[in-house]
């Protein structure tokens, strides 16, 4: 109880700095009473329009990248899982980078995110198909890796054959994931995928409780492991083809914020997923109040920043996992 | 009253019969011992029972629904597995999923069955460590304790005292018995014959997938029995103390 309280406090901290994070020199309560007002001002316009759906959208996706690592991590098994296992993020990148490829993103604006989207489903149709009809957790990462790898190779493929260096330069710089420039167009975008992804997972606690136990334990408590598994696929589907979609890739988030946040609850599977989706929140709405804080002249790029901070945040943990296992 | 029943339950694996045309019933207050040696398909047997494997012929359990089933068999597998390192009481507890209404936190019925559990095995002192970081023979207290929490009828158990100390072999063992005395009935998979000659009720004999013995230990071990089924010699004999059981030498 104490931790999920702390947990929103920190995340409506965190909102609220977003919200006051930016190149317009303009005092605090000037700004949020500008955003309440909603009077037409420019003050107002860049609140409602710019600083909005970015903080809004921060914390969307660090929650359902959080969500999906929890319920990820929960279903293998394994604390080095994470959303991006099944090739879903690859894909969907793949999607975005073909629509700056073929210059389809520069006729209409919303190209990018429908073809990651797009993409996206395509690849959960693929891992459906491959996976098989059985619940075995095994045939999932295997057709995992494979989505990934074919993902991966295409973008390749995209870069190595793109028309000028500055679609090179576009999908280079798309890849490394931001949040800069976003609007409500984006949020409304994700919100419903995102929102269907984040109940499906959450449906998942009782079911990754039980495979604490094992996969063999669990179906004879009682749990259908191939509508779990099901379940689990298509909500981080949802989840992560959103938000990749939206702000491109964006790691560390799914693998780091459970395993940082799993002695805090115990290491319960149900109690991590709604952790987890806070954690992630507050993760990524910090770190891109850091992108502008940092270096506000150079665009800073969110999902580097994360790498940054993410890598050796998991080398640490790597260090205390190893000191325990002494 | 029949707790479970088999006919004809046949699973095979490629051609090969795993388990072949096995038919059974359990009725209450029965703790019977699956004895066979190493391949005889006694885990397989079990877990068709359940309906964990696809499986022909008939299963009274395989045929409920899923959360029946689990409200009617708890299976201990002999895969000791415990993912994350969680609490030994909360371990024990995730045996009260099939009880627990959608979404409901546990109850103080629920909290009673983790009680009554932790009790019979013996885990007080343990209940608060934390159960990954326990030795594999506490481990296997605490996993039989979960199926225990189930609190269901029948409790399906595969290799449950492999890797005890004797003093918890008997004392497990004694639990299954005091199970079957309560009116419940227990089957589990062993190796020892010694353990299985005095504690059991009943015996199933396994050779190659086929139920080739059912009856009271006195009527399964018999020489002839152990000589063909698992290759050795034996010492067996109703003391003062309960039957005695020990295998002497390989015959073959």
């Amino acid at each position: 109880m104490r931790l999920a309280l702390g947990l929103v406090l920190l995340v409506a901290v965190l909102f609220v700095l977003s919200l006051l994070s930016g190149q317009a020199p303009v005092g605090a309560g000037d700004s949020l009473k500008a955003l309440i007002a909603g009077d037409g001002t420019p003050l107002s316009v860049v609140m409602r329009e710019i600083r909005l759906p970015r903080a809004l959208l921060a914390a969307m996706i660090g929650a359902v990248l959080g969500q999906s690592g929890a319920a990820m991590q929960g279903y293998l098994r394994n604390p080095l899982a994470e959303p991006g296992l099944i090739g879903i993020s690859g894909a969907s990148a793949l999607g975005a980078v073909l629509a700056i490829q073929t210059g389809l993103s520069l006729m209409f604006p919303l190209a990018l995110p429908l073809a990651a989207l797009g993409m996206a489903v395509l690849a959960v149709l693929l891992i459906l198909a491959l996976a098989g009809p059985r619940g075995a957790s095994i045939t999932l990462i295997l057709a995992g890796i494979a989505i990934s790898a074919l993902a991966g190779a295409l973008t390749s493929l995209a870069l190595n054959l793109s028309p000028n260096p500055f679609a090179a330069a576009d999908i280079v710089f798309w890849m490394m994931g931001s949040l800069a420039d976003r609007s409500f167009t984006h949020v409304w975008l994700a919100a419903p995928f995102m929102a269907v992804g984040a109940l499906l997972l959450a449906s998942l606690g009782r079911g990754l409780d039980a495979l604490t136990l094992g996969e063999d334990a669990a179906e004879a408590l009682g749990i259908g492991l191939s509508g779990l598994r099901l379940r689990l696929i298509l909500g981080t589907a949802a989840c992560v083809g959103a938000a990749t979609a939206v702000a491109g890739a964006i790691g560390f988030v799914g693998l780091v914020v459970p395993h940082l946040l799993r002695p805090a609850v115990g290491a319960r599977p149900s109690a991590l997923l709604w952790a987890s989706a806070l954690g992630g929140a507050a993760m990524v709405l910090a770190a891109d109040i850091a992108v502008r804080e940092l270096l506000p002249a150079r665009d800073l790029k969110l999902g580097v920043l994360m790498a940054l901070v993410g890598a050796p945040l998991f080398l640490h943990l790597i260090y205390k996992t190893r000191k325990e296992m002494a | 009253m029949s707790l479970m029943t088999l006919r004809d339950l046949t699973v095979r694996r490629g051609e090969c019969p795993v388990v072949d045309h096995v038919s059974l019933s359990v009725s209450e207050g029965e703790c019977i011992g699956l004895i066979g040696p190493n391949g005889a398909g006694k885990t397989t047997l079990m877990r068709a029972a359940l309906g964990l494997l696809p499986a022909s012929g008939e299963s009274t359990l395989a045929a409920l629904p899923a959360p029946e089933r689990a409200r009617t068999a708890a299976w201990m597998p002999q895969a000791r597995e415990i993912a994350w390192p969680v609490t030994v009481e909360r371990l024990i507890a995730l045996g009260r999923i099939p009880h627990l209404p959608r979404g409901a936190r546990l109850r103080s019925q629920d909290r009673a069955a983790v009680e009554a559990a932790i009790a019979r095995m013996g885990l007080d002192s343990y209940r608060a460590r934390t159960a990954t970081q326990l030795s594999g023979g506490e481990q296997a207290r605490v996993l039989i304790a979960r199926a225990l929490a189930q609190e269901t009828p029948l409790l399906l158990a595969d290799e449950p005292i492999a890797g005890l100390d004797p003093a918890h072999q008997i004392a497990t063992m004694e639990v299954f018995a005091d199970l079957a005395r309560e009116g419940r009935s227990v089957i589990v998979s062993l190796h020892d014959l010694g353990a299985a000659a005095r504690h059991c009720t009943r015996l199933l004999m396994m050779e190659r997938g086929r139920l080739v013995a059912d009856g009271p230990p006195g009527a399964v071990l018999t020489p002839g029995n152990v000589d063909r089924v698992f290759g050795v010699s034996a010492y067996y004999e109703d003391t003062a103390q309960g039957p005695v059981f020990q295998p002497l030498q390989v015959t073959r």
